[in-house]
């Protein structure tokens, strides 16, 4: 077993999921995978917000997307923490966008306002999926992201006029591009303003998971394996 | 510009003063209020009112000091003394 320092994952005996997943299960995986670690990067900012009251409402968002993730985990597996914490890096599915280290405000809250909205784009889909659980849980999910996405529309109305808020969302639109699969670019550029471009697509990493998942894993890793919490 | 919100808790039941929060606009202190005083299911609505818009009232007089108009104005004590010592005459009669 791993330990603190260590980059092997902990493992548990059952393997978290199974290697031949159809497309459905990669896409779920792939939400899971994006709402654990944006949820995760979103609460980087809980003591440092900006405002007290942000500081409360954006720690708030972060532990709704975390949820998500474990929702979703326990309809793809029997054990959410195992497969939110016991792979390895490269087996992670979430998309370049929600990986990146982003302590500047402009930024999280371009990320943000693109990530919503590309969401939104997916979970719609979701809603009318023939798995009464899939659709199910679509349905709860959308329910509590209409606050983030009245949160995140509020802040780019605020910010919209700045060169930095400008910039930023320029910046991460390529990222953006690449939560979504390429049928539904067309509708996340309409609602963006944006043409479509080059995609830094789901599958491919920056450095910023590797960091993320030596911190996010290490109280599990140096854990042994059926410990309780 | 600060907010001064209001919760109730079940229907039916006045509303409270919970606390404040600074916004610039209405559709920031919803969002901030919501998650302050609504997330954990504590209240079933919510009143936001700017803070310049409550008219608050501090000052009192009670010049001639009137106080039989207030409930302290009254010694419930001696009262309540007397009749309990008229119901236990009225019990051994």
């Amino acid at each position: 077993m791993g330990g603190v320092g260590s980059t092997e994952p902990h493992r548990s005996d059952v393997p978290a999921l199974p290697a031949r997943r159809d497309s459905q299960q990669e896409l779920l995986l792939g939400l899971a995978d994006d709402e654990l670690v944006i949820g995760w990067r979103d609460s980087e900012w809980t003591g440092i917000a900006p405002l007290l009251e942000e500081d409360v409402a954006f720690s708030s968002i972060a532990q709704n997307e975390i949820g998500h993730a474990r929702a979703l985990y326990e309809l793809l597996g029997d054990d959410a923490d195992a497969l939110a914490f016991d792979r390895r890096p490269d087996e992670y599915r979430c998309a370049p966008l929600v990986e990146l280290p982003l302590l500047e405000w402009a930024h999280t809250i371009a990320r943000r306002w693109l990530y919503e909205t590309a969401d939104e784009i997916r979970i719609t889909a979701l809603l009318d999926d023939d798995d009464p659980g899939v659709a199910g849980l679509a349905a709860k999910i959308n329910r509590e992201e209409a606050y983030h996405r009245m949160h995140a529309e509020m802040w780019r109305e605020r910010l919209a006029d700045t060169p930095q808020f400008r910039a930023a969302v320029e910046e991460l639109w390529p990222y953006a591009l690449g939560v979504l699969p390429p049928e539904q670019r067309g509708a996340l550029a309409a609602r963006v303003g944006l043409e479509e471009a080059d995609a830094f697509e789901r599958g491919t990493h920056t450095d910023g998971l590797a960091e993320l998942w030596e911190e996010m894993t290490m109280v599990r890793r140096s854990a042994p394996a059926g410990a309780q919490w | 510009m600060i907010w001064e919100i209001f919760r109730q808790d079940r229907k039916g039941q006045p509303f409270e003063h919970a606390g404040s929060v600074e916004a610039p606009d209405a559709e920031f202190a919803e969002a901030w209020a919501r998650e302050q005083y609504g997330r954990r299911g504590e209240s079933i609505a919510l009143w936001l009112a700017p803070r310049d818009a409550i008219h608050a009232v501090t000052e009192w007089s009670d010049e001639f000091d009137l106080k039989y108009r207030r409930v302290d104005g009254y010694s419930i004590k001696a009262r309540l003394k007397e009749a309990r010592g008229r119901r236990r005459l009225d019990g051994a009669a």
